[in-house]
């Protein structure tokens, strides 16, 4: 009788542990890649806020200054340049977190991911030769650096999480 | 006892026999048919409401882009708490694609949500808006797919649950869904055509607007935004209580896909831009003012 209690109590050690090893992967997977997170949005912010700049002179809101849209473009082919190893770590989606719109399909076909990212880089490129050439430049190479973002945004980012 | 049992069986039978006479499809009527029919067809016309009414958004292959656009193979799945709807190829193939159909055929299907064989479509085939449209657009829509390279993909099949398998009940769902009232005002010639590129064509409610246990639209919160039905979020609240962007800028998103921020427009919004983009840009400004002119709904308390 006693020994059997010993034997679930055993058991019940032996259960724990094997609870406590499987559960410690798990607490591995689900940490919350804050400062990757971070870094990879605050990346698309200086873009936005640059991009603002340019997209705000192409529509006439903001007055056209060449030096401005030189610098405004200069800083999206800098963004573009930018090695991505470090933002993109296996399990930061958005089905693992609630801080990102990632979509798992970005690490399911890393290479799409990667080419569009290069897009990206080819088009900020095409506008920063032109940025500084003249107001009427900027709208369709704005549209154009656009177009890359939407291409990306199809494919690989969620709704809005709220 | 035995008179009263009677009596439900018969009622029962009654109740049986109306929900199948209200569940029957129900194609347009003759004149109807030949009004649309007799249209002389402007193809070229036909290529913006092809744009305006996203149908590359389901029927071209996800994120086509350019050309690759216009080969309408289907294969789309539309995820969706009744299972998954896959978008059919409707190219020009005379047996994978709809190129055998006639422009009747193409009408009963677009605004009554019919097939050929006389079958009922899912409402995931949005026939609940394009019941609005003109015989003229129809036309023109429909010479214009006759234009479009011809694709010889199978068709794949739903991969719904049981009862959804029943199509028979779809006729149920459109007789409490499937009407041609406008849900909006229209006071102006531009708010007109935006009603018209929004509430017909567009779409847009089929995701903007939350739905119903039976999928049906809630007209009392039009736009206000709703569940993503393929996975997580939320599709936007576009109404003046939730966006405050100025029409000016709805129009440039619709454009270019930026928001005041420089945010971009991602997911299907991405494939929608892509549509919208093509429109002339007073399209996209009636559509921006018909978006600033809506009913304000305020976001639920709590979720």
């Amino acid at each position: 009788m006693i020994s059997h209690a010993n034997g679930l109590g055993l058991h019940a050690a032996a259960a724990s542990l094997a609870a406590a090893l499987a559960l410690a992967p798990a607490a591995t997977l689900a940490q919350d890649f804050e400062n990757q997170v971070a870094a990879r949005q605050g990346q698309f912010k200086i873009m936005a806020l640059n991009l603002g700049m340019l997209g705000g002179m192409a529509r006439g809101n903001i007055e056209y200054d060449a030096d401005t849209a030189a610098l405004a473009a200069a800083n999206l082919v800098a963004v573009s340049q930018l090695g991505q190893e470090f933002h993109w770590p296996e399990g930061s989606d958005n089905i693992m977190l609630d801080t990102t719109r990632a979509q798992p399909s970005i690490w399911e076909d890393f290479d799409d991911f990667a080419s569009k990212w290069q897009d990206y880089g080819t088009q900020a490129a095409a506008l920063a030769e032109v940025a500084a050439t003249g107001q009427e430049a900027l709208g369709p190479a704005v549209g154009a650096l656009g177009g890359t973002c939407q291409a990306c945004h199809e494919a690989h980012r969620g709704p809005e999480l709220n | 006892m035995r008179r009263f049992f009677l009596f439900l069986v018969l009622i029962a039978a009654l109740a049986a026999g109306g929900a199948w006479w209200i569940s029957r499809p129900q194609v347009l009527p003759e004149a109807r048919l030949a009004a649309i029919a007799a249209v002389e067809a402007d193809a070229e016309r036909g290529r913006l409401v092809f744009h305006a009414g996203g149908c590359a958004s389901c029927h071209a292959e996800d994120g086509a882009e350019g050309e690759a656009r216009l080969v309408l193979a289907g294969g789309h799945r539309l995820e969706s708490e009744f299972g998954a709807f896959v978008a059919p190829n409707i190219s020009p193939h005379p047996e994978a694609g709809i190129g055998a159909w006639s422009v009747g055929d193409f009408a009963n299907a677009m605004l009554r949500g019919v097939s050929p064989e006389g079958a009922h479509y899912y409402p995931a085939f949005p026939y609940t808006a394009y019941i609005h449209m003109t015989d003229r657009d129809l036309a023109d829509l429909w010479a214009f797919l006759q234009t479009l390279p011809e694709a010889d993909r199978e068709n794949d099949p739903n991969a719904l649950a049981f009862p959804y398998t029943l199509r028979r009940g779809i006729g149920l769902w459109k007789w409490r869904h499937l009407s041609d009232d406008w849900v909006a005002a229209a006071p102006s010639e531009t708010l007109e055509r935006g009603r018209y590129l929004v509430e017909a064509l567009g779409h847009c409610a089929e995701c903007h607007t939350p739905r119903d246990r039976w999928g049906g639209l809630d007209l009392a919160r039009w736009m206000g935004g709703a569940e993503n039905p393929s996975g997580r979020g939320r599709i936007p609240n576009i109404t003046p209580a939730a966006l405050d962007w100025s029409a000016a800028d709805i129009a440039y998103y619709l454009e270019t896909g930026f928001t005041p921020d420089y945010d971009s427009a991602g997911g299907t919004m991405a494939s929608v831009v892509k549509n919208t983009a093509e429109l002339p840009a007073s399209d996209r400004e009636a559509i921006a003012a018909y978006v600033k002119g809506l009913a304000p709904v305020a976001a639920p308390d709590a979720e």
